[in-house]
C-alpha cells in the first residue's frame, strides 16, 4: 500500500478516473464545460411549469433536445418503461453516471471487482415531485392507487441503487444527504472508504431535480431565491454583486468515478486528478445562515488543508460556495482570513452564476470544475459580477475565464443544517 | 378477441413495455413479459382503474398470465 504524498488522511491514494455531469448548460463534461469556459450561462425563464403565481420565475433547467447538440434525450439513457418508476432526480443522476462509468472504462464482469466497486450518489431532498404527485393521489381520497414505485422512485439513495443494478457494483452501497453539501460529503466520504480499503472503486455524486413548484414555492418562502431579475433570467444569478438578492435553483446532477491510485494505473485508466483533502465542520448555530465571519466554512477548509498537507500559497483556483446570497461576503471572509498574505495569489470564482444552485449535485459538479481548471489551467468566470458589494484582494474571476496556473484546487459546498464541507483536489 | 381483452393486451403492452406479438393469453408476466413483484401490483391497479372492478389482494395473487386477468375480469364484468 501507497502512502499518500504529503497526506495524513489514510494509507491510500485515490484519484478520478472518471466524469459525468448533466447541468442547465447540458449533458456531457466536455460539452458543459466549454460553455461554461466560454461565458455562457445555462439560466432561463422556467420552463417545466407556470411559475406567474410565485415570486420567482428563473432556474437553470437542462436543455432538452438532440444528444448531438448536447442537450438531454432521456429515451436514450434511461429505457421510456423504467421512467415512470424514478423521479426526474433519479433520472438525471444516472444519465450523468452513465457518462462517468463510460468514460472510467470501469465495467468490470469479475465477481471479485465487482464486490469491490461501491456506489454514493445523493441528492439533497430527492424525489420531490413525486412526493407532490403522491400527496395529490392520496388527498383525493385514491390511497390503494398510488403506484407500487412511488416509495423507490422519491427514495434519496436509489440513484446509488439503480446504478448498481445495472452495472453489477456490489460494493458499499451508500448514499450522502446533507442539503446543499451532499455532493462534496458524497465525494468526500466515498474516497475515504476507498483510503480505508472498503472499495477499490467508488461511484460518488449527487443528483437534483427541485425544480418543481413545490420546490421553488418552498424556497420562495424562506426568501432564498433570487426574485429581481425575472424579466432578465440571464442575470439572476450574481455571486458577489451588490444587486444580488438570492439563489437561482438549478437541476442536473454531477457523478465521478473514484479509484485507488495503483489500481488506476494497473488497467492504465485516464486520471483527471487526485482527491487530496476533505474537511467537513458543523456551525452549530441556524438552520438556514451561516455563522458571523463564515467560521464553519474557514474551520472545514482548514481541515481539508490539513488533511492534504497543502498551504494556501499551493492553491491556485477556489471553487466557492457563492450562492449569490448575503452569505457570499461570509464565505469571503472566510477565504481571506484562510489564504491571509496569499490572498493576491487565488483566483476565486462562482460556476453558480452560469448554471445557478444544483443543491445536492451542486458540489459534485463543482468539484469536477476544479479538476479541469487544472487540467486546462483556467479559472471559470463568475458571471454578472458588475459591481462587487464589497473590495478583495482575492481575484473573482468577473464575466471572463482566466488563464491561470493551478496545481492545487479547492472547493466549497455549505448546506442549510449549517453542514460545511470542503475539498481539495491536484493533477497528477 | 372480445374488447376485454384487448383492453387487457393493450396496458399489458404500455405498462411492461414489451412487443404486442409477445403479449399472448399464455404469457405469464414474471416469466415470458419480465414483470418483477412490484410492476405485477401496478398492472393490477391499471386493470382496476381501467375496467372499474375491485380486485383483491389474494385474487391479484392467482393472476401470473394475460388469460389470467382477461379471465377474472370477465368474470366481475358479467356478474
Amino acid at each position: 500500500m501507497l502512502q499518500s504524498a504529503g497526506s495524513d488522511l489514510g494509507r491510500r491514494r485515490v484519484v478520478v478516473t472518471g466524469m459525468g455531469m448533466v447541468t442547465p448548460l447540458g449533458v456531457g463534461v466536455e460539452n458543459v464545460w466549454g460553455r461554461l469556459v466560454a461565458g455562457e450561462s445555462g439560466i432561463g425563464r422556467i420552463r417545466s411549469f407556470d411559475p406567474s403565481e410565485l415570486a420567482a420565475h428563473v432556474a437553470g433547467e437542462v436543455p432538452e433536445g438532440p444528444t448531438a447538440e448536447g442537450k438531454l434525450t432521456l429515451d436514450e439513457w434511461v429505457a421510456p418503461k423504467d421512467q415512470r418508476k424514478m423521479d426526474r432526480f433519479i433520472h438525471l443522476g444516472l444519465v450523468a453516471a452513465t457518462e462517468a462509468v463510460l468514460d472510467s472504462g470501469w465495467m468490470p464482469e469479475a465477481e471479485e471487482d465487482r464486490c469491490a466497486t461501491g456506489v454514493m450518489i445523493g441528492s439533497g431532498i430527492g424525489g420531490l415531485q413525486t412526493i407532490y404527485d403522491a400527496s395529490i393521489t392520496v388527498h383525493e381520497g385514491r390511497a390503494k392507487r398510488l403506484s407500487p414505485f412511488f416509495i423507490p422512485s422519491a427514495l434519496t439513495n436509489l440513484v446509488s441503487g439503480h446504478l448498481s443494478i445495472k452495472y453489477g457494483f456490489k460494493g458499499p452501497n451508500h448514499s450522502a444527504v446533507t442539503a446543499c453539501a451532499t455532493g462534496v460529503h458524497a465525494i468526500g466520504d466515498a474516497a475515504r472508504l476507498i483510503m480505508l480499503g472498503d472499495a477499490d472503486v467508488m461511484i460518488a455524486g449527487g443528483a437534483e431535480a427541485a425544480v418543481c413548484k413545490l420546490g421553488i414555492a418552498g424556497f420562495c418562502s424562506a426568501r432564498a431565491l433570487a426574485t429581481s431579475f425575472n424579466e432578465t433570467p440571464e442575470r439572476a444569478s450574481r455571486p458577489w454583486d451588490k444587486d444580488r438578492d438570492g439563489f437561482v435553483m438549478g437541476e442536473g446532477a454531477g457523478i465521478v468515478v473514484l479509484e485507488e491510485y495503483e489500481h488506476a494505473k494497473a488497467r492504465g485508466a485516464k486520471i483527471y486528478g487526485e482527491i487530496i483533502g476533505y474537511g467537513m465542520s458543523g456551525d452549530a448555530h441556524h438552520i438556514t445562515a451561516p455563522a458571523e465571519g463564515h467560521e464553519g466554512a474557514f474551520r472545514a477548509m482548514k481541515a481539508a488543508l490539513k488533511s492534504g498537507g497543502v498551504t494556501p500559497g499551493e492553491i491556485g483556483y477556489v471553487n466557492a460556495h457563492g450562492t449569490s446570497t448575503m452569505a457570499d461576503d461570509l464565505e469571503l471572509e472566510a477565504v481571506e482570513r484562510l489564504f491571509g498574505d496569499d490572498a493576491s495569489k487565488v483566483a476565486m470564482s462562482s460556476t453558480k452564476s452560469a448554471i445557478g444552485h444544483l443543491l445536492g449535485a451542486a458540489g459534485a459538479v463543482e468539484t469536477m470544475f476544479s479538476l479541469l481548471a487544472i487540467r486546462d489551467q483556467v479559472a471559470p468566470p463568475t458571471l454578472n459580477l458588475d459591481n462587487p458589494s464589497r473590495e478583495s484582494a482575492i481575484d473573482r474571476v468577473a464575466h471572463e475565464s482566466q488563464a491561470r496556473k493551478v496545481n492545487v484546487a479547492l472547493s466549497n459546498s455549505f448546506g442549510f443544517g449549517g453542514t460545511n464541507a470542503s475539498i481539495l483536489v491536484r493533477g497528477v | 378477441m372480445s374488447e376485454i381483452a384487448d383492453k387487457v393486451k393493450k396496458i399489458v403492452v404500455e405498462h411492461l413495455g414489451v412487443e404486442e406479438s409477445k403479449v399472448t393469453p399464455e404469457a405469464s408476466f414474471i416469466d415470458d413479459l419480465g414483470a418483477d413483484s412490484l410492476d405485477t401490483v401496478e398492472l393490477v391497479m391499471a386493470f382496476e382503474e381501467a375496467f372499474n372492478v375491485e380486485i383483491p389482494e389474494d385474487a391479484a395473487e392467482k393472476i401470473a398470465t394475460v388469460k389470467d386477468a382477461i379471465d377474472y375480469i370477465e368474470k366481475q364484468k358479467a356478474a
